[in-house]
């Protein structure tokens, strides 16, 4: 078995403009409930390791402490346009599995998914 | 030893082993690296051995005995891991989608991981002519006009993704193999359009990748002799390569199918492409978008002369075509059918309307001088050849277009 991040991006704007970035008070509604019940899957079906969403960037706080004294500076590591919003971690036996999962993610939450591998190979 | 028989039988074992070897490797080691390296080792021995022992009685198992123990020292060698830990990394389904027969070929566990939807297509045409096909890094980068270091990264980026994304090792289920499969046929089509369209480069036309798509063709056309689309794809591809000898001229032009002296086709490739379309034609399986192609590629190789075309068979063709593939290069080549059935001005007014998405693509400009000349309209056809010209980078192209504009009043 192997770790995915499911990591669903977004820009900055979803979190001023009201809904969720969604189109509507509905949408975002809907948006919620699919995300639900496909995180209900996920951990029905034993795929579930964690999941989360994010606050504003904003809210982040990017910390250096290489040095003698750690370095704190506000707001987000990149400067981009679009942020992490969410994600999940799932483990799956193969690409495929945690693509199609990927896709129902994607579906859910109405956004693009992106997956990448964790290093290593915990079940080992 | 250029043209010796060992070596002929070594080209020869190459050809229909290599990736035989390479899939079996894959399997048994679960690493691609370790799968491809040490068939290229056993190539290497077999042409510093058969010279002096005599081709083995079983090339093929020859090669994969060679290959085994080539990747067991290399294992070993490397001192990594032992090869039962290796035999972990890759994913694969061991259990038969079918009791017995083609779907458990490693070959197309080979191809269906090299041409992976999570991997971009070119990524996807590298690993497949590498490890499915066997060329090497500096050919297929000669091929496809990169550098070789490029290249070679593109192939070690490919397989380490498949490695650690856990790509699998396998043929898809009943209920993704449809759209996996028309993933591989994409990559095989793109090989032999690359030879045979090739924009670029000073070859008007690239054999060594028109041979090598129709040598993939008959692979996926062994391994699934059942599916409609692998023998549509490989009939299109027989067709289209039958006509390629006439399709330039002695001095490098290109010779337009109306032109083309029929006696240089190629009645063999020919007759193997109508095979397979009567095949098709007999199952009576509604065809999908190759097998359309291959008919209408059969009724264009069908005619003894360009008159005697059928044309409103190849119009009814691509009728069929745009219902399943509604593209406007679908739609071009309708009006081309539609100007022979109806006159050019007919399909000159269905051209004009595909302006807006095909503006940038060299066909249209060229076909639509074309019509416009058989109009007599001369002012017109010179501008759009000019834009056919200038969109082209192909020189026995640009050559042909070059002449039919000077031929203008």
């Amino acid at each position: 078995m192997t770790q995915y991040l499911m990591a669903v991006h977004g820009p900055e704007e979803i979190y001023t403009t009201g809904h969720g970035g969604y189109a509507d008070e509905a949408e975002m509604e809907r948006a919620f409930a699919q995300t639900g019940a496909f995180n209900k899957k996920l951990q029905d079906e034993g795929y579930w390791v964690f999941a989360g969403g994010l606050e504003a960037p904003s809210t982040a706080t990017v910390v250096d402490g290489q040095g003698d004294q750690p370095v704190y500076t506000d707001g987000p590591y990149l400067e981009t346009k679009e942020h992490i919003g969410g994600f999940w971690v799932i483990e799956a036996p193969d690409a495929d599995v945690a693509l199609a999962l990927a896709a129902e993610a994607s579906r859910a939450c109405m956004g693009t998914v992106e997956v990448r591998p964790f290093q290593g190979d915990p079940a080992e | 030893m250029t043209n010796s028989p060992t070596h002929e039988a070594i080209t020869r074992a190459h050809h229909e082993e290599w990736a035989r070897v390479v899939a079996s490797l894959a399997s048994r080691f679960g690493d691609l690296d370790v799968a491809e390296d040490a068939a290229a080792d056993a190539f290497v021995a077999a042409v510093e051995a058969w010279p002096r022992t005599g081709t083995p009685p079983n090339p093929g198992g020859w090669l994969t005995t060679t290959a085994t123990r080539k990747a067991l020292d290399r294992i070993r060698r490397e001192g990594k891991r032992d090869a039962k830990h290796r035999a972990a990394e890759m994913i694969r389904d061991d259990t038969p989608h079918t009791p017995t027969g083609p779907l458990t070929d490693d070959r197309l566990r080979l191809l269906f991981t090299c041409c992976h939807p999570a991997l971009a297509t070119e990524a996807r045409v590298a690993l497949t002519l590498r490890l499915v096909g066997g060329l090497t890094v500096p050919e297929i980068a000669r091929a496809f006009l990169v550098q070789e270091t490029t290249m070679a990264q593109r192939i070690t980026r490919a397989k380490a993704k498949i490695k650690k994304a856990r790509i699998p090792y396998r043929v898809p289920g009943p209920d993704d193999i449809g759209a996996r499969l028309a993933g591989v046929l994409a990559v095989v089509y793109l090989v032999f359009n690359e030879g045979y369209l090739s924009g670029t480069g000073d070859e008007p036309v690239r054999r060594d990748l028109t041979l090598e798509a129709i040598r993939l063709g008959r692979l996926l056309r062994a391994l699934l002799p059942d599916d409609g689309e692998v023998a549509g794809l490989l009939a299109l591809m027989l067709l289209t390569e039958a006509r390629s000898a006439a399709r330039f001229s002695a001095t490098g032009e290109l010779v337009t199918l109306v032109e083309q002296d029929r006696g240089g086709w190629d009645r063999d490739l020919i007759a193997e492409g109508h095979r397979l379309v009567r095949e098709r034609l007999a199952s009576g399986i509604r065809p999908g978008r190759y097998q359309i192609l291959a008919a209408i590629n059969a009724v264009h190789t069908d005619a003894g002369s360009a008159r005697d075309t059928d044309w409103s068979q190849i119009a009814a063709l691509y009728e069929q075509l745009y219902a399943v593939s509604p593209s406007p290069v679908v739609a071009l080549n309708r009006a081309v059918a539609r100007a022979e059935l109806d006159g050019a001005d007919v399909g000159l007014a269905e051209v004009d309307r595909l302006v807006g998405t095909l503006d940038r693509y060299h066909a249209f400009h060229a076909t639509r001088a074309d019509l416009l000349r058989r109009l007599g309209r001369s002012v017109q056809a010179r501008e759009a050849y000019d834009r056919a010209i200038e969109l082209t980078q192909n020189p026995g192209e640009r050559a042909y277009l070059t002449r039919r504009r000077d031929q203008l009043a």
